[in-house]
């Protein structure tokens, strides 16, 4: 299934109606190594670029912002302790929750992979 | 803008692809493999740091004679030859110009080991208040500094250049040579690991480190690993938990002042010692993996009673870690406190320092 990415630098894979979110890749690399994940709650219900989570390196605090509205169903409590995971793979074993209940049309407001990389390349 | 200075090390650095970021005026490495790897490299085996933006001064004749003597906090005259003493210079409310370290090279003779920013004003204000101020000289852009921290630090120098280092003690240095040139290696640091501090001239500066970094057991490390390292130690940073603000007193830094000779600002601390301080330094540790900044507010039961001075999370303590200035009430130990900023809130509590006690530092 297809990725998309915000301007924020999240990214979100739809399964059936439930989307995996996270950082991306350059966004990992640019935070440096991480320190803390804050993850939200279980049944928390956000909307689209509604603050979701927060994240910490070494150098700085940012918030992370929901790609897609929905209800979280699952976070990735493996980051309590090892949030260097998401310096590992911030699209693979970095994820950060899933959400249910999503609205596939949100998608549209979205970057794929193809368009994210051209965005990159212009900041 | 002004124009950021380089050390003789900067296509050094740009090789080894560090991240590069102004510090103090200069163009500085912050980063090569990462922060914490670096960090952990020298707490286990040694670090090499670009110091050279670093400010020296030397100062020659007798120290009484030429008024150094009452210019900083502690006694001159007293340090004996191959010593050095850290201390502060003052302005007249007794707010900390800077913090600097004082190396007696000879009976008539000190070096002055400055911070990079201050440097220029340092010498300025040093200059005014001696006797004889062409007794001062400004010998930093011809010296080089280096320092290798760490565990195995003293094992690497030995091997590298001789015996001599092998018994140096704690706070004290050796005159020496070093590919060649006149050096000084003394046994100081900013990491709370053994280590070495070691002055060479600028333009050798390349080739020992070249050479340090062919020991496998040496890696580069940054000012971000530099600044985990001396927080967890609770070294102030000046700029941050130093200004000319704040007095030595109220930084809890009295050890460094000498009450039993003159010096500027001295009466302002006597008032400071009378009167109590308004605010004072407090360390603490945070409950989570969270890192408290600084400029973040400290509350206690909802009040604002301070701010953070610096901090960061803490690889061996696996928290976050902080230094701040609050209402004195609030500095007791084991005192819980907020932190606070935006939507990022922390508790913590006041705990001793250093944070890190397991350091190779006096071994």
């Amino acid at each position: 299934m297809a990725k998309f990415y915000t301007k924020e630098h999240e990214w979100v894979e739809m399964a059936g109606a439930q989307a995996t979110v996270g950082i991306s890749e350059h966004a990992a690399h640019e935070l440096g190594d991480i320190t803390y994940v804050e993850l939200p709650k279980i049944g928390k219900s956000v909307k689209q670029f509604d603050a979701l989570a927060a994240i910490e390196s070494v150098k700085a605090a940012s918030d992370i912002y929901a790609p897609v509205s929905g209800k979280v169903a699952e976070v990735n409590q493996a980051l309590d302790d090892a949030p260097e995971l998401v310096n590992q793979g911030a699209e693979s074993q970095g994820w950060i929750c899933k959400l249910e209940g999503v609205n596939e049309a949100e998608l549209g407001a979205l970057m794929d992979a193809a368009a994210y990389d051209e965005y990159l390349k212009g900041l | 803008m002004e124009e950021l200075k380089a050390t003789p090390l900067r296509a050094d650095h740009e090789n080894l692809k560090a991240l590069m970021a102004p510090f103090g005026g200069w163009l500085m490495p912050i980063q090569y493999s990462g922060i914490i790897a670096e960090h952990k490299w020298c707490r286990e085996k040694a670090a090499l740091f670009d110091i050279c933006h670093m400010g020296e001064f030397l100062c020659k004749g007798d120290v009484v004679a030429n008024g150094l003597e009452n210019v900083f906090t502690f006694s001159v005259k007293s340090i004996p030859v191959g010593r050095s003493r850290y201390g502060f210079l003052l302005n007249d409310a007794g707010g900390v110009i800077d913090d600097l370290i004082v190396f007696r090279l000879a009976e008539d003779e000190v070096m002055i080991v400055v911070n990079a920013a201050t440097t220029d004003n340092d010498f300025a204000v040093i200059r005014s208040r001696l006797k004889d101020p062409a007794a001062l000289t400004d010998i930093s852009a011809r010296t080089g500094k280096v320092d290798l921290q760490g565990p195995l630090s003293r094992e690497i120098m030995v091997r590298h250049f001789g015996a001599a280092i092998q018994d140096i003690p704690f706070f004290k240095f050796i005159k020496t040579s070093i590919l060649g040139s006149d050096a000084i290696v003394s046994r100081t640091g900013y990491t709370g690991e053994l280590g070495y501090e070691i002055f060479l001239p600028a333009d050798k500066v390349a080739e020992f480190w070249r050479l340090l970094l062919e020991d496998p057991r040496v890696a580069p490390a940054g000012l971000g690993a530099r600044d985990l390292l001396r927080l967890e130690m609770g070294y102030s940073l000046y700029g941050n938990d130093l200004d000319e603000q704040i007095t030595p007193l109220t930084a809890g830094l009295s050890t460094f002042v000498n009450m039993n000779k003159e010096f500027v600002g001295k009466a302002a601390l006597e008032r400071e010692m009378e009167q109590g301080s308004f605010r004072m330094k407090v360390a603490f540790k945070v409950d989570s993996r969270r890192a408290p900044r600084h400029h973040y507010q400290i509350l206690q039961e909802g009040d604002e009673v301070g701010v953070v001075t610096s901090g960061a999370f803490s690889p061996m303590l696996a928290c976050g870690i902080g230094l701040g200035l609050v209402k004195p009430e609030a500095a007791a130990l084991g005192t819980r406190l907020t932190i606070k900023q935006d939507r990022v809130e922390m508790e913590a509590q006041v705990v001793e320092l250093p944070f890190y006690t397991g350091g190779s530092l006096r071994s």
